[in-house]
């Protein structure tokens, strides 16, 4: 059957399946993604199937598994890395910012860097330091890197065979929250663009911009504030670089109204990014200021005070009061 | 200040210490040569070559185009012509002779030094200038001469190669990979987790350390306190420490280090015991922090000198060769120099070409409203 309900961490499973069987110049590679399948068990039974030769477990070295796979990369292979926690990529960001993004333009185009790194991040799973973080804008801001972020389990799966046949970057992160989230998984439909936001939500008074984790939690403030007799329309951005910011520009031409949401600190976060760009392009259409729910800029708290740090429905439907009431 | 005082200046151990360990380490272990400062050539027993007067004198050939290349490039620096350079000034050996041992389908990656081992790859030397003189951060197509672009950052392209062996592998292909690498950046944590990841999974790859007994400032022993060579023996590989200033040894012990990859060994630690003769770069001042008398020193061991000394003793080169490979260097600087002063500035609009292969929405806006912001000027001028 073509259509399945599928937890969005299978729904990834299924999709490296397919990519490794396709094509074999696919590899995964990362720590505990052999035997164990991963600590989210993303590639589960990949490496008995597929064999240790394509899904490797490596050293415990975050620069070692980017870099290795740059190399692999230049040999032809279409390497997928994962890393094991959004905390733990940054003993490879130097790989990632200063080899990886760069290759492409400092060989004038002539060779391509198709690697793929997937880090399941965000916050929402009660768990210890370093395991919860949302550095999306870190990477968005590296010129010759592709950021993306699925939030349903058919993006899950077609984002990631999109990402894996990309001959750029990507950087794939996983909302974490949402790996047992069930929903419907067509293997057979024809994806759309990768870089394209979706409208999760029909609405005509206000807009709300989210993508990952925060898309379910703008879907249920919608409903809510439906029962109030507000029509708030969601965006799922799929992308946060390249940003679609066409689509919300179309909405926020209809809506007037506009309000970024996102895990990561608001400071200096993608919001600020999308502020500004949609004050430039829709500054008459708006009816009051871009408003941002995000993060503090503080570090990602003890388990036991996330849903304080975390932007739930009551802290997004508190900014739709907000801005309606401009 | 010689090299062999360096012992002295090594921190001292205290007498506990020292009584503890099984034998203190000596500083100047045994270096494989082939052919000695004075000329001779010397047998050593596991490493052996034959090679012809022909071939003797092509790397001999190699280094002194090679060294007025360098030469070239130095001076067109202080014309102006190129931001830096980082000179290879007394590395010719290592250089060539590790260059000369691979093979076509062999991959190097370098570090942003290695214009030697570019000439046996045969990369236009004009080829490497682009980035010094700042009309591009590379702009060569690597796969053309299996030859990597330089890296700047230290260490970083050591993994590179790990990666590109371990495909190798998995090809099948019996190549090799080497990388280049310096004493300074064997203190890099990319390193060694290359090591490792070369290590663990048998990659075909060779490290070619060449320390030449500075980082910038910073003396080897700020990096080690053991001889780098015997670094590879706690990861589960050999090293073997060669005179970087003997070709031949150094075509030797690296020819030997990539038979041993290509049979499916995995890789080897080369410390290629060398000088930089020159300043770090063309924007450093040496004088700061090295004595005259330690570069007079290295000048003894000269690698160009000793090969010729070699050639002329065994009557493989007479007076007419050496002048006529002279005139040949003059026409390769003329070369250079005459392409380097015709090297265009890039197109304004190149700041966004290959940011992305699969183009960028964002990249593709800016672009266009630069296009529009450039085409002002224009009309202004009209
Ligand atoms: C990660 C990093 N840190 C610092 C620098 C600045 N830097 C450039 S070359 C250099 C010294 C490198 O010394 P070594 O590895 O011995 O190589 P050599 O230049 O002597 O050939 C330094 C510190 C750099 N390029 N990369």
């Amino acid at each position: 059957m073509a259509v399945q309900k599928l937890p969005l961490a299978k729904a990834l499973n299924e999709s490296l399946r397919k990519a490794l069987d396709t094509d074999p110049k696919v590899l995964i590679m990362g720590e505990d993604v052999g035997k164990l399948g991963g600590v989210f068990r993303v590639t589960d039974g990949l490496q008995k199937d597929f064999g240790e030769d394509r899904v490797i477990d490596t050293p415990l070295a975050e620069s070692g598994i980017v870099g290795t796979a740059i190399g692999l990369a230049l040999r032809g292979y279409r390497p997928v890395v994962e890393i094991q926690f959004d905390g733990f990529v940054f003993p490879a960001y130097d790989q990632i910012v200063t080899q990886l993004a760069k290759m492409h333009a400092r060989a004038l185009g002539k060779i391509k860097m198709p690697v793929v790194i997937r880090i399941p991040y965000g916050g929402g799973i009660g768990a210890v330091e370093h395991h919860s973080e949302s550095p999306e804008a870190l990477f968005a801001h590296v010129p010759g890197l592709k950021v993306i972020s699925p939030s349903n389990s058919s993006d899950a799966y077609w984002m990631l065979q999109q990402a894996i046949q990309s001959d750029d970057p990507v950087i794939f992160f996983e909302p974490k929250r949402r790996y047992w989230d069930k929903s419907d998984v067509d293997v057979e439909a024809i994806p759309g663009p990768l870089h394209k936001a979706r409208v999760a939500q029909v609405g005509s008074d206000i807009t709300l911009a989210a993508y990952g984790p925060m898309v379910k939690v703008c879907v249920e403030a919608a409903a809510a504030a439906a029962e109030e007799g507000k029509s708030v329309e969601v965006l799922d951005l799929r992308s946060m670089s390249p940003i679609d910011f066409d689509t919300i520009q179309t909405s926020v031409e209809k809506t007037g109204r506009l309000i970024v949401v996102h895990e990561a600190p608001v400071f200096y976060g993608s919001g600020a990014e999308i502020a500004a760009r949609i004050t430039e392009r829709c500054f008459y259409h708006l009816e009051a200021p871009v408003l941002r729910v995000g993060g503090y800029h503080a570090p990602y708290p003890p388990a036991r005070l996330e849903e304080e740090y975390l932007p739930g429905l009551d802290r997004v439907l508190d900014a739709v009061d907000r801005s309606l009431a401009y | 200040m010689t090299v062999e005082s360096t012992a002295a200046r090594k921190p001292r151990r205290s007498t506990k210490r020292v009584s503890a360990a099984k034998k203190p380490q000596s500083s100047e272990p045994q270096l494989v040569q082939l052919l000695t400062p004075e000329g001779e050539r010397v047998e050593h027993p596991e490493y052996e070559i034959d090679l012809t007067p022909d071939e003797l004198r092509g790397l001999y050939r190699d280094m002194v185009l090679t060294r007025r290349f360098d030469a070239e490039a130095t001076a067109l620096q202080r014309q102006g012509e190129l931001g830096l350079w980082a000179s290879l000034l007394g590395q010719e050996a290592a250089q060539i002779g590790s260059g000369r041992a691979l093979r076509d389908d062999d991959y190097v990656f370098p570090t942003y030094r290695e214009h030697g081992v570019a000439w046996c790859r045969g990369v236009d030397p004009t080829n490497l200038l682009g980035m010094f003189r700042g009309v591009n951060h590379g702009g060569w197509d690597p796969t053309t001469n299996n030859f990597h672009l330089y890296t700047i950052v230290i260490g970083s392209q050591t993994l590179h190669a790990t990666g590109y062996a371990m495909g190798v592998a998995k090809d099948g292909a019996d190549s090799a990979v080497i990388a280049y690498f310096g004493d300074g950046a064997s203190s890099q944590g990319d390193v060694a987790e290359s090591f490792t990841f070369s290590a663990v999974y048998n990659a075909p790859v060779v490290f070619f350390c060449q320390n030449n007994q500075w980082a910038i400032s910073e003396p080897t022993e700020r990096q080690t306190r053991v001889p780098l060579y015997q670094r590879a023996q706690g990861f589960g590989f050999p090293g073997v420490r060669v005179d970087g200033n003997d070709v031949l040894a150094c075509l030797a012990v690296t020819r030997s280090a990539l038979e041993r990859a290509r049979r499916g060994e995995g890789p080897t630690l080369i410390e290629a015991f060398t000088y930089r003769m020159g300043a770090h770069t063309t924007s450093d001042d040496p004088t700061k922090y090295r004595h005259d008398d330690e570069r007079v020193a290295w000048e003894a061991k000269d690698p160009i000198l000793r090969l010729r000394t070699y050639l002329q003793n065994e009557g493989h080169a007479d007076e007419a060769y050496f002048t006529a490979l002279d005139e040949e260097s003059d026409q390769l600087a003329k070369r250079v120099r005459e392409a380097v002063r015709a090297m265009p500035d890039p197109d304004h609009m190149a700041i966004f070409d290959n940011v992305y292969a699969d183009g960028h929405a964002l990249v593709d806006e800016e672009r266009a409203q630069f296009a529009a912001y450039q085409a002002s000027f224009a009309e202004e001028g009209n």
